[in-house]
């Protein structure tokens, strides 16, 4: 079926209203990363993807300013649960948890200049985990 | 207590219970999540860290406070008069006696430290615990704090880092110097210079917590004569030695 030149417009529209109103707007698939541990992140993943700089930021405060060292948000712990379980780390490649996302969402990555990207004890894919770690 | 009180009572207590059956397995976890082996408290303005370096047990030659320092924080071994270095060995001879002293000289852990007055983004900091550390969070590299620090304990990073612990971050640009092992401190733990001192069978390096009048540091530098490092400057190191 064919419609007259003068309608396209208007039928596209008019799609992708329907689209919408059902829910039906695709995004674009998200990198493909090697699994995390099994088990809850500290906060909600959502939540995680847009703030954990944040997060971090808070918490390293009170670790180097005034030695609370089990937080919440710690980046060791971020570590141990996203390193690859095939090499212990989260950079590497870009299947690797924190370098394929910064990658794919094209941020400069600073915290590994300083910081450990491996993991403090080795990694198995399924091993479960707490909600808060040191 | 007439019935109804008493049947009110009853409901309320059982409530109560039943509410804190609830409530305390959460509790119970976060807890115990919580607790691990160190505690969630901020550094404490009761304690002072501090350090008593007996000189007279302190072998000459001997480099393993070094080594165990290199261990732990994941150092290279200084190749070369630029590199990191946050403990040395120094000897020191009288010329007039021929007396020879060796002794480590790392961070003196001052009350009142010069790093800490002169640095321009406040990235020198004073722990309430004693401790003086480097934020490098803040740091900016301008290397005030070593021309301030009359030890000449800091160091500066020149060159890339690789091969960083998770507990003791470290990158070029920054300022650093001896943490007094502050994350096995934090732990309930001692300094690696000092374990290795002890394992080596030397015993010259004591840590423990100058204010509290009980402990082993406090006892020794009550009972002996002990020197701060350039006590004139009135820095009031944490660090002190015996036999200098």
């Amino acid at each position: 079926m064919t419609a007259p030149t003068f309608l396209r417009p208007l039928l596209a529209a008019v799609l992708l209203l329907a689209g919408v109103a059902a829910g039906e707007v695709t995004r674009a698939a998200g990198p493909a990363l090697d699994p995390a541990r099994a088990g809850p992140c500290v906060e909600d993943p959502k939540l995680m993807r847009r703030l954990h700089m944040e997060f971090l930021k808070h918490d390293r405060d009170d670790t180097v300013r005034r030695g609370i060292r089990p937080v919440k948000h710690s980046l060791s712990a971020c570590v141990d649960c996203h390193a690859s379980a095939k090499d212990g780390r989260v950079l590497g490649s870009e299947r690797h948890f924190c370098q394929g996302c910064h990658t794919y969402a094209a941020v400069k990555l600073d915290c590994f200049d300083c910081h450990a990207a491996t993991a403090r004890q080795p990694v198995t894919a399924s091993a479960p985990t707490t909600g808060v770690r040191q | 207590m007439n019935p109804v009180d008493k049947r009110r009572r009853d409901f309320l207590g059982g409530a109560a219970a039943v509410a804190g059956a609830m409530i305390a397995p959460g509790v119970f976890l976060y807890d115990y999540a919580q607790a691990g082996s160190a505690s969630s408290a901020p550094a404490s303005g009761k304690v002072r860290w501090g350090m008593l370096i007996d000189t007279t047990k302190c072998a000459t030659g001997c480099n393993d406070c070094v080594v165990a320092c290199n261990t732990e924080h994941g150092l290279p071994p200084a190749a070369s008069p630029t590199d990191a270095q946050w403990i040395r060995k120094v000897e020191l001879k009288d010329l007039r006696t021929g007396a020879v002293r060796s002794a480590p000289v790392m961070c003196q852990h001052c009350a009142e430290p010069p790093c800490v007055d002169v640095c321009p983004t406040g990235a020198s900091f004073k722990r309430a615990d004693g401790i003086v550390l480097v934020d490098r969070h803040t740091c900016i590299g301008c290397r005030y704090c070593m021309m301030a620090c009359p030890y000449n304990a800091r160091s500066f990073v020149h060159e890339p880092t690789t091969g960083q612990k998770p507990d003791v971050p470290r990158g070029k640009g920054c300022v650093e110097s001896c943490t007094l092992c502050v994350h096995k401190v934090d732990r309930g733990g001692t300094p690696s210079c000092v374990e290795a001192c002890a394992a080596a069978g030397h015993e010259a390096i004591l840590f423990g917590d100058l204010n509290d009048p009980a402990s082993e540091i406090s006892r020794r530098i009550r009972e002996a004569a002990t020197t701060q490092l350039r006590a004139d400057l009135r820095t009031d190191n944490g660090v002190r030695y015996r036999g200098l």
